[in-house]
């Protein structure tokens, strides 16, 4: 609590203990006793006032100065008028007396109102405790001292110093020193990575046991923990359509409350007659009814808690209609290689052609593919042990979905799928290898085959079944490989469709037709998810209705192009963002049904002359209580 | 020009809507957004008048809430 708030809790005390104590005076006769029966009605009511005043006198001080300024309606408003109405009621002699139930409702609604305010700083904290990963200095050798300056102030590729337990202050890679990173902050993953010369490190992480010298490769502003802070701090501006609704809806909702208060008060005794000071109370009771704070507050809260609790485990979502949608996907769709399988590849078998020798097969494709940072590219430079001289390549061409075409000493060399050698028409022998298969020619000759396989990654088998547990009914793989591949992959994952030989324009395309069979089905009510791992399906991931980035440290692109990035690269993440999502939204629509049922049924018993102003003083700051304990649960994640 | 502050004891949820609601029909705001969890707002206006639809905005927010303060 900050100083305000103990200030304000004491006064509440205050009046606390002097309420109750006039009440026990009522009930036991004491106060009968003391002014005698004839004067005992006006004495309750100036001692009532004093723990009304003491608790309440900022509310009417703020009541009077609005009205004053023509702008009524507003919460102190309608309190003011409630409480100070029940006051008044004294001085209609054929009415009971409710002098206690006005101190209580004001007594009441300023407990509830510090609640709130203690419990929205607290969740307020939360979140920035969560942003803690902000570096607040970096170190940079200058005239052999080390000196600390602001993250914002160090330029591109200079040379900066991380000691053990410093945070790392902007992306760079490792120039020297061995050490263990804790990237928790970031992702979730409590297991420290080790870095080493040459490795790559990504801001906000912690270094653990070594000094490390890191050449920066990225300003401040563009590295990933700035990225990340500025992401979620605006996560909350794109707003979900149930926030939406309900600020709409408490646009309307108080001031008709307030005419129906005014109404209940003045028509049925003209009309019918009655007790004019039964109808009041009625009116009155509405009154307190009539602020939508309970849905005001705690709606945005819950996505902000689901949000920042997404966060903790790693996951990063742009905005509570993300998390929205998230929670209708009914299709998810998977980019195969980097996200259901681990996209490291290796040469699994080298089969050559006769003529040609092993050796001199993965000389010829490592030449082919020299110029390709594709992963395909690199497993073969990887098994290739000697070097290459790319000088001695004259012209290299990429052709987009086949392969690539190098031109060496003259001599053409082909390295790509079927589809290259068929279009050169170059006869080839498919052989039957589970993996990519990279037929390589020489000169229009076929000189073999390479095949490189993918391995599945640990829990892409168990993200698939607890997504269908979660009531994902079509699971889709889009790759660019071998149907058989595919396949075989896809059954032994228990993925429901895969579309296999696909282009990288494909897959917009076959996005397009899931997108469409899925709304034409369902009215837009179901949502459809692409899962890649944002390399080169950036189109795909924003044409989604959910884009879902996978392995999202360090690489703009995902983090640019996604609707939600997974900082690691675990494919159950998907799933526990789904459950993420759907608590978040159970948690919203616990609290709109909650609070707008209990408003509703006071409002209607208060009309019938059943609720009484204790009634409506829970179903205001009571409901407005119970729905930021119910919306505060959205933070936590760690158990789902 | 968009800049965005934070807001000192912006206490109620329901204010910040209605100031977010009220400062978005100020002349010379292009958009303006509250976010009530974070107290910031995100204010883009033309350069010209920025510094006039600033303390335009702090009086709004005065408006209803005596407390809050846009800081600077």
């Amino acid at each position: 609590m900050n100083k305000k708030q103990i200030r304000w809790r004491n006064r509440i005390l205050l009046a606390l203990v002097l309420f109750f104590a006039i009440l026990i005076c009522e009930n036991t006769g004491l106060i009968e006793l003391v002014f005698g029966s004839a004067n005992a009605l006006y004495a309750e009511f100036i001692l009532f006032l004093i723990p009304y005043a003491i608790a309440g006198y900022d509310v009417l001080i703020k009541a009077a100065r609005n009205l004053a300024k023509g702008h009524g309606l507003d919460e102190n408003f309608l309190m003011a008028i409630a409480t100070l109405g029940a006051f008044a009621l004294v001085f209609f002699p054929d009415s009971e007396p409710h002098m206690a139930e006005g101190a209580a409702v004001m007594l009441f609604y300023q407990v509830g109102e510090l609640f709130q305010s203690y419990a929205v700083g607290k969740s307020r904290k939360s979140i920035s405790d969560m942003m803690s990963i902000m570096p607040e200095y970096a170190n940079i050798m200058r005239n052999g001292k080390l000196e600390q300056v602001d993250p914002y102030d160090v330029p591109l590729g200079s040379e900066i110093i991380v000691k053990p337990g410093e945070r790392i202050p902007l992306d760079g890679i490792v120039q020297s020193g061995d050490s263990q990173i804790d990237t928790s902050a970031l992702t979730g993953e409590s297991a420290p990575r080790s870095a080493h010369e040459g490795d790559e490190v990504i801001s906000g992480c912690v270094n653990l046991s070594g000094t490390l010298t890191v050449k920066t490769t990225k300003p401040y502003a563009d590295s990933t923990v700035s990225r990340i802070l500025e992401l979620v701090e605006n996560a909350a501006d794109k707003k979900a359509h149930t926030e939406n609704f309900i600020t709409r809806f408490a646009r309307y909702y108080t001031p008709i409350v307030v005419a129906l208060a005014a109404a209940i008060a003045i028509l049925p005794p003209l009309i019918v007659g009655g007790n004019l000071a039964d109808w009041i109370l009625r009116g009155l009771t509405f009154l307190v009814v009539s602020c939508p704070c309970a849905l005001v507050i705690s709606v945005p809260l819950s996505f902000f808690g689901g949000i920042g609790g997404a966060s903790k485990r790693g996951i990063l979502i742009k905005g509570s209609n993300y998390l929205e949608a998230l929670s209708q996907v009914d299709t998810v769709v998977f980019d195969k290689t980097g996200t259901l399988t681990s996209g490291t590849f290796a040469v699994t078998n080298i089969i050559p052609a006769p003529n040609f020798t092993e050796a001199r097969l993965l000389e010829l494709a490592a030449l082919a593919e020299a110029f390709s940072n594709h992963p395909i590219a690199m497993s073969i430079q990887r098994a290739y042990k000697g070097t290459i001289d790319i000088h001695s390549i004259d012209s290299n061409e990429e052709i987009c979905g086949r392969g690539t075409k190098v031109i060496t000493n003259g001599r053409t060399i082909l390295a790509g799928n079927d589809k290259l050698m068929n279009v050169n028409g170059i006869a080839f022998t498919p052989e039957n290898f589970a993996g990519t298969q990279v037929h390589i020619a020489l000169d229009n000759t076929y000189a073999g085959t390479i095949v490189i396989g993918d391995a599945v990654k640990s829990d892409s088998k168990q993200a698939i079944a607890e997504l269908h547990a979660e009531g994902v009914h079509r699971t889709v793989m889009l790759t660019g490989d071998h149907t058989a591949v595919a396949e075989a992959v896809a059954s032994s994952l228990g993925v429901d469709e895969v579309c296999a030989e696909l282009l990288p324009q494909d897959k917009v395309a076959e996005i397009e037709k899931l997108l469409a069979s899925n709304h034409s089905t369902n009215a837009n009510k179901s949502k459809v998810a692409f899962v890649g791992d944002g390399i080169n399906d950036a189109p795909v991931l924003m044409r989604a209705d959910v884009g879902i980035a996978m392995g999202g440290m360090g690489s703009d692109a995902a983090i640019e192009a996604a609707d939600i990035v997974l900082m690691d690269d675990q494919p159950s993440k998907i799933a526990l963002a789904l459950k993420i999502a759907k608590k978040t939204m159970r948690i919203v629509w616990q609290n709109i049904i909650f609070a707008l049922g209990i408003k509703f049924a006071v409002l209607i018993l208060a009309a019938l002359g059943i609720a009484n102003m204790w009634m409506a003083v829970f179903a205001d700051v009571g409901v407005a209580v119970l729905a930021i304990l119910n919306a505060m649960r959205a933070m936590r994640t760690g158990n789902l | 020009m968009k800049r965005s502050f934070k807001l000192q004891d912006l206490d109620c949820a329901n204010c910040a809507s209605k100031m977010e609601c009220d400062i978005n029909k100020l002349t010379g705001v292009n958009s303006a957004s509250i976010n009530f969890m974070t107290s910031k707002l995100t204010l883009d206006a033309d350069d010209a008048s920025f510094s006039e639809v600033l303390s335009q905005a702090q009086a709004i927010c005065t408006k209803y809430e005596p407390d809050c303060t846009i800081v600077r």
